[in-house]
């Protein structure tokens, strides 16, 4: 059990934390055709879209209600509408997401009132969906903001059919943000792999994996979970449930849809790829495939070879809720003390992780931590690399953003074979990390001269 | 090198298998063998001497897959680092260019590295082609001015064992004595300082800098350590030091016998793994260097160094204390570590004699006592089954053991050559217990053993798709 400590400083130093309204629009980022559209000062999704293009290289659908002085001050209803009428015209979606910022939900704008006038005012656009969250940057973090925008899209678009005939083949995934499109790519497959058809809500690994398209540009998402698809997930045999954070959003989409789900709260590490493993058996009434007795084998094996560069090892980490979880569970496991653990936000998991403290701040709590406590290998975002070079310890990248390496989000850490690329990994900088004892030059060493 | 040399250098009096009926070292059996060759050997035994340039003089099977293959550590130059070998090619042997061959590459090694000196080794290839690296190394010496030093030791003449004595030949024939050791830079008033060496000391993974301090301390001046860490100077003086302790017991017995032969330079053997031996090897100096002062000084340092070896070691020793530890390692270290083990109150429930003398079973013998179970055969399946017959907890052993354990999902502890981390001294014997403690304790042993519920059974029913 692990305590929760808050610092209490005014001041927030190089912050973990990335806002509620940017993870909203990521999880929009994942449904095919789509436009997030943040409603708050064009600021906000300036600086959102940056940050996701940096971490994904790739062009980001992102657009802005602009909020101004006035609008601000006496209301920017009309401005949702004709943000949500231009996108309409303009670029044609099948979906825009709606997300609030701090800005529109202290002004108090009422979204779901807003969008209503937007329908009566534009029935020719009735085909889009649009589909509001609530998302304020004063609460939360990314994850959070993303759990809240799936628990939406579950809400708005899947019809509510609890006693429908189910597709025997068809499971639903909800996933969190922690996981990568890299990840969302080798959890399909997973999936497929016992006949069963999967549709990720949202689907990252369709749209942010990058690839080129035969149009070029285009101002909508490059692919993802289609329309049609999130509405077909009322009818799947079950849900498959990746991280705590998506509790909400599968609890609606069971509420409404009958559809029994399984939990899991990572798909790294041994154990969970075996239970996980064990479920889409069960689910799918057909033997595990072979190839899974040859990549168990695989990671296991790694862990063996590896273990001597993670006993003792002393780990810190820092990102969000699932992906801390995950990863203090990970490197637990493989014999390495996680000696510093910093989330961006609260979250009801933390307080079970078998470390002794969980610390919610910001990468200067980070930085004093883990150079207190010594920490051989440090573990966050690229915001790490200057908290690395000024305590000497090395960086695992993950989280977001990641702006200084390539294919971060492509590499999965998932399942077996993701897991054992995430040892090699770790193992890898733990062992350009390790100190060989100093040279000692003895007071009587002869031929001095040529030392 | 002729046979009689061959079997002149088998022939080790010092030795105490050749005081029994068979003589010198067992024949390897056709395939059932493990280990290296007298090229392996003596290059592993010389390729400590940091600012040497060490040629292989042989085809690319020699030097291409093992250079700079050790964990032997310099505080100061590095040439020793850098791979060189003639890579003699086909035409080179039709053609008979291997000399011209090796003698060009002493030329362009000393251009480019300028090294304090040269060494030569043979292979097999060039031994069978009859190269004469002798009189290639006198050539290119007269003619460069930098020391050449040839060592005979082709794969085929016979195992690692015998290399490291190739290499001791060719240390005591062309190097020692060669040079009178400097006046000492440094003494401690009041203090009358010794010069020794050592033989047979690696300085694997920097862990003789943990002891190095030490002799500082007490007024002994390691003339050289041969060879680990040390310079191709040093190893000229070795025929002044008073007193020799010989680390690595059988490769280097030859030295140390030559020295005491020649020079008249008392030797014993030690070990500076784990805690009592790292004493008793200090003890040892005062004893050969007959200096009743010195031995107050020995004692006090020993006094001090041990408690705070067990303040460190007690919370490492609660976790350790009853382990059941297995050891496979050759040589003398079948003794050094278990006596290292049993510093940390783990129970040695049987050690592997393949490289062991006669001497080192004794020794065993005392530290284990009589029905001490020793393993001399080297096959990896039956030491595995050794394992699990004596209830072992974990194997600590040299790395060509290390991947037969880990498959057998063993923890296993790494104490050979090519490992970074040093384990000599009394500091080295808290590493090495910590290292034993995360290798033992290591959650991973637990979740490569389990077997997951679809391995075994068949698929279970599917659930009910219900509200």
């Amino acid at each position: 059990m692990a305590e929760i400590l808050t610092p209490t400083k005014a001041l927030s130093v190089n912050p973990l934390k990335a806002s509620q309204p940017i993870g909203a629009s990521l999880a929009f980022l994942g449904i095919a055709e789509c436009m997030p559209l943040e409603h708050g000062a064009r600021g906000c999704t300036s600086f959102n879209k940056l940050y996701f293009m940096r971490h994904f290289n790739e062009p980001i659908a992102l657009q802005t209600t602009a909020m101004d002085q006035t609008t601000t001050v006496l209301g920017a209803d009309d401005n949702v509408v004709e943000a949500l009428a231009t996108i309409c015209a303009k670029n044609a979606p099948k979906v825009i997401g709606l997300v609030t910022t701090g800005l529109s939900e202290m002004q108090g704008a009422d979204v779901p009132r807003t969008v209503q006038e937007f329908r009566k005012k534009h029935p020719e656009f009735a085909h889009v969906a649009v589909v509001p969250v609530s998302a304020s940057d004063t609460l939360g973090c990314l994850e959070t903001g993303f759990a809240a925008a799936v628990e939406a899209i579950v809400r708005a678009m899947v019809p509510h059919r609890p006693t429908s005939r189910k597709h025997p083949r068809q499971v639903n995934v909800l996933a969190s943000s922690a996981l990568s499109p890299g990840d969302l790519e080798e959890l399909r497959a997973w999936i497929e792999a016992f006949g069963l058809t999967p549709i990720l809500l949202p689907d990252l690994g369709g749209s942010l994996d990058g690839h080129l398209i035969e149009q070029g540009f285009s101002t909508l998402t490059y692919g993802g979970v289609s329309r049609e698809e999130i509405e077909g997930m009322a009818d799947s045999a079950a849900t498959l449930v990746i991280g705590r954070s998506m509790a909400r959003a599968a609890d609606a989409l069971q509420a409404q849809t009958g559809t029994p789900d399984f939990r899991f709260d990572q798909l790294i590490g041994l154990p969970a790829c075996d239970a996980f493993t064990q479920i889409l058996s069960d689910i799918s009434g057909r033997p595990v495939p072979e190839i899974f007795g040859r990549k168990r084998a695989q990671l296991t094996d790694a862990m063996v070879d590896c273990q001597f560069q993670f006993g003792g090892a002393k780990v810190g980490i820092a990102a969000d809720s699932d992906l801390l979880a995950a990863l203090v569970d990970f490197f637990h496991g493989m014999g390495a003390h996680v000696v510093a653990a910093v989330a961006s936000a609260r979250a009801a998991r933390l307080a079970e992780l078998p470390i002794e403290d969980v610390v919610v701040g910001d990468l200067e709590d980070f930085e004093i931590l883990t150079r207190a406590r010594e920490a051989d290998l440090i573990v966050t975002n690229s915001h790490g690399a200057e908290v690395a070079r000024r305590t000497g310890a090395v960086l695992l990248r993950a989280g977001f953003p990641i702006y200084d390496s390539y294919g971060a989000h492509a590499d999965p850490w998932i399942g077996y074979g993701g897991t054992r690329r995430l040892i090699f990994a770790a193992a890898n900088l733990l062992a350009s990390h390790y100190q060989e004892l100093r040279p000692y030059v003895s007071k009587y060493k002869q031929a001095a001269q040529t030392c | 090198m002729k046979p009689e040399d061959i079997a002149a250098l088998l022939n080790e009096p010092a030795c105490a298998h050749n005081k029994e009926s068979k003589s010198g070292c067992a024949k390897p059996a056709p395939g059932a063998t493990q280990g290296g060759c007298c090229f392996d050997g003596a290059r592993n035994a010389l390729l400590p001497i940091a600012d040497v340039a060490h040629i292989v003089h042989g085809p690319i099977g020699c030097a291409g897959s093992s250079w700079d293959n050790r964990g032997t550590r310099s505080s100061g130059p590095d040439i020793f680092r850098t791979g060189m070998t003639t890579d003699l090619t086909d035409m080179d042997v039709i053609m008979g260019h291997g000399e011209k061959r090796l003698y060009q590459s002493i030329k362009q090694a000393v251009e480019t590295y300028k090294p304090a000196a040269v060494f030569v080794y043979n292979t097999c290839v060039p031994a069978l082609q009859g190269d004469d690296i002798e009189a290639v190394a006198k050539r290119a010496q007269q003619k460069f001015g930098v020391a050449v030093i040839p060592v005979d030791c082709a794969g085929f003449y016979g195992n690692k064992n015998l290399g490291n004595r190739v290499a001791g030949d060719a240390a005591t024939r062309y190097i020692i004595g060669t040079r009178e050791p400097e006046a000492p830079a440094y003494e401690i008033p009041g203090v009358t300082r010794h010069d020794v060496n050592l033989v047979g000391e690696w300085n694997v993974g920097g862990e003789f800098w943990n002891v190095s301090p030490l002799f500082d301390e007490l007024g002994l001046r390691v003339l050289c350590s041969f060879s680990g860490d040390s310079r191709f100077a040093e190893v000229q003086t070795m025929h002044r030091a008073q007193a020799n302790m010989v680390v690595c017991s059988k490769a280097m017995l030859a030295v140390a016998r030559k020295l005491e032969q020649d020079y008249q330079i008392p030797w014993f053997e030690g070990s500076f793994y784990g805690m009592r031996d790292t004493s008793e090897a200090f003890r040892n100096f005062a004893r050969l260097l007959n200096d009743p002062d010195l031995t107050e000084r020995v004692e006090k340092l020993i006094a001090r160094e041990e408690a705070r070896v067990e303040a460190a070691l007690a919370p490492l020793r609660d976790k350790l204390r009853g382990k059941r530890v297995l050891i496979f390692t050759g040589g003398y270290k079948s003794w050094s570590v278990v006596s290292a083990m049993q510093d940390l109150g783990m129970i040695v429930v049987a050690t592997g004699t393949e490289k062991s003398t006669e001497e080192d079973k004794a020794r065993i013998r005392e530290l284990m006592g009589d029905d001490a179970r020793m393993i001399s055969d080297n096959d990896q399946l039956a030491l595995i089954d050794v394992f699990h017959d004596t209830k072992a907890e974990i194997l600590i052993a040299g790395d060509r053991y290390i991947y037969p354990t880990l498959k057998s999902r063993i923890p296993f502890l790494d104490i050979d050559h090519v490992r970074r981390i040093g384990y000599a001294g009394y500091d080295g014997l808290i590493e090495l217990a910590r290292n034993l403690d995360h290798a033992a304790h290591s959650p991973v042993w637990a979740q490569v053993r389990s077997e997951p519920a679809w391995a075994t059974a068949g698929a279970r029913p599917r659930p009910r798709a219900v509200a």
